[in-house]
């Protein structure tokens, strides 16, 4: 988005379908969640205006900070692996050749199975007894079992979001390498540039916009990561996975208090929004 | 230009790909007696049994269509509103832009848990309840701007110098677009569809809020198999293996615009 584009407000009319598509779907529903936030909900014609409490009520509670707690690190943790794990992958597909196709469709796999199938192939595939990893792991002497150990429940669930996920990252570094044209190669070779010099100056600052992409996406997705562990481990053993989303559904369904649900949601929304809008404008910046 | 030893770093990360996809294919083969009791590294037998089941079982196959047709729907419907929109954000600068593109992006940052209610009551209200069009659009909350994110990655990527020598040759502007522009950026198209199809495809919760019966999608069926007499693995298993199959024809057919990129930029 340079500056140089010329200025034409007709533009408006091409981004309107976009506009009426997603503000459909998103601005409705979006206000009555902040409707039903400020607001305590007896029964289906009965609400009282509560102004701030239910939001003073969640900024106070315990759990909420844990769960926050635990879902900033799994979130730090899975950008710290994924997304160079992603990068070094892009690098090692093939440029071209049946090699390559292979490659993209074996790697894409993960990616195309609903999720809750993903949290329960992995409940089977982890168990100690029955499946092949945690077969593996008990063979070769490791006390493995996530169903009972916090800390295997919590590395289970980040090793099973980096293999459902990595593959989005990788997909789009190699979709953005690809399209760097030749000659830039070829002048880097010249100039007798090393391996790294060429990823550090040519391939790395190409990436920027796609890598914007990936971060961006796997920043919102894991932050509201929810499907998958909750088929894997239930949020347990105790609270060790149990991360924002899951807690938030604990409260709504089983509390069935829609208010602070509702005032949750929102503040989780904007925590999501604000890490979202930090990097975003960290990784526009050219540095 | 590459390392000797990446090939080993991929064929490492293929194995760990490929395991628990193993341990799935595995499982569909077996019945659930011999999945729950005995560990085995290859299938004792090759039942397709569970195949048998998802196949001739209506609630399940018919699950499979249900998702297909949503998900294809989807799939033009996003990237058609997203390309004309993509097209502006890449070529010119109009009041609120910068703000748009990210105010698209916020709306996929919406933890679903409590958003799901108002979805349910907005397809009420306007009678769209069960119907593919309702899972359709409402998945474009998230698809939508990601197509956009990404098409103009690509849009932004051909010179501005092809627009403007298509006008003085006398193009029309909608002539040049879908003629010309359109086949230059094949490859985002191509690559947009595959995450439209992709993230519409493996959703799980609002599809299943906005359907009941007649609109029921495959990863809602799956949820059937937990039941009092305990899971029905192999069954689970094996739909799960048949969820990888559109997917991967899809990105069967668009890896060589991946492959290819932005061939154009050399133009």
């Amino acid at each position: 988005m340079s500056a140089t584009k010329p200025v034409n407000q007709r533009a408006w009319w091409f981004v309107l379908p976009v506009l009426v598509s997603v503000a459909f779907s998103a601005l409705v529903p979006l206000m009555t969640i902040v409707n039903y936030s400020v607001q305590d909900i007896l029964g289906p014609d009965q609400a009282v205006f509560v102004g701030m409490e239910w939001y003073k009520e969640i900024l106070r509670d315990p759990d909420l900070h844990g769960a926050l707690y635990r879902q900033l690190i799994f979130t730090a943790a899975v950008l710290a692996i994924e997304i160079p794990l992603g990068i070094t992958l892009a690098l090692a597909i093939p440029e071209r050749g049946w090699r390559a196709s292979l490659t993209l469709v074996l790697l894409a796999m993960p990616l195309l199975i609903p999720w809750n199938v993903v949290g329960t192939i992995w409940q089977i595939f982890a168990r100690g007894d029955i499946g092949l990893l945690g077969y593996v792991l008990t063979q070769l002497g490791v006390d493995y079992n996530y169903s009972q150990h916090p800390t295997d429940a919590w590395v289970t669930v980040l090793v099973m979001d980096v293999w459902h996920w990595t593959p989005l990252v990788a997909l789009l570094s190699y979709a953005a390498l690809r399209a760097i044209p030749e000659p830039f190669y070829q002048a880097a070779r010249i100039d007798g540039a090393s391996r790294w010099a060429v990823f550090r100056y040519i391939e790395l600052p190409k990436m920027r916009g796609v890598l914007t992409i990936a971060l961006l996406l796997r920043l919102m997705d894991s932050f509201m990561i929810y499907t998958e562990p909750f088929v894997l481990t239930g949020g347990g053993p105790g609270t060790a996975t149990t991360f924002l989303s899951q807690y938030l559904t604990q409260k709504a369904v089983g509390q069935f208090d829609l208010g602070p649900a509702a005032a949750f949601s929102l503040v989780y929304f904007l925590i999501i929004l604000l890490l979202c809008f930090v990097l975003y404008n960290f990784m526009k910046d050219p540095q | 230009m590459r390392r000797k030893h990446s090939w080993l770093v991929l064929a490492v990360y293929l194995l760990f790909t490929l395991a628990p996809i193993y341990w799935m294919l595995h499982m569909s083969l077996r019945s659930n007696l011999a999945i729950t009791s005995t560990f085995a590294w290859i299938p004792e037998s090759l039942s397709l049994a569970n195949y048998a089941t998802i196949f001739t079982d209506p609630a399940w196959y018919g699950g499979y269509v249900n998702s297909i047709i949503y998900v294809v729907l989807n799939t033009i419907l996003s990237v058609a509103v997203a390309l004309p929109a993509a097209y502006a954000f890449s070529r010119y600068s109009f009041i609120g832009d910068k703000h748009l593109f990210f105010w698209l992006l916020t709306n996929r940052m919406t933890p679903p848990a409590v958003f799901l209610l108002p979805f349910f009551q907005l397809y009420t209200a306007i009678g769209l309840m069960d119907t593919h069009l309702a899972v359709a659009l409402a998945h474009m909350v998230f698809n939508v701007p990601l197509a956009v994110w990404i098409l103009e990655g690509f849009m932004s990527a051909v010179p501005r110098e092809i627009d403007e020598t298509a006008y003085i040759d006398g193009y029309s502007f909608p002539r040049f677009f879908v003629r010309l522009f359109l086949p230059l950026i094949k490859a985002g198209i191509g690559v947009t569809a595959f995450f439209c199809f992709m993230f519409s495809w493996v959703e799980l919760l609002l599809a299943r809020t906005l359907t009941s019966v007649d609109a029921k999608p495959i990863a809602a069926t799956m949820t059937r198999t937990v039941s009092a007499a305990g899971m029905d693995w192999g069954t689970l298993a094996a739909a799960g293996v048949l969820t990888i199959v559109p997917g991967a024809l899809v990105i069967y057919f668009v890896r060589h615009y991946i492959a290819k990129g932005f061939a154009m930029g050399r133009v």
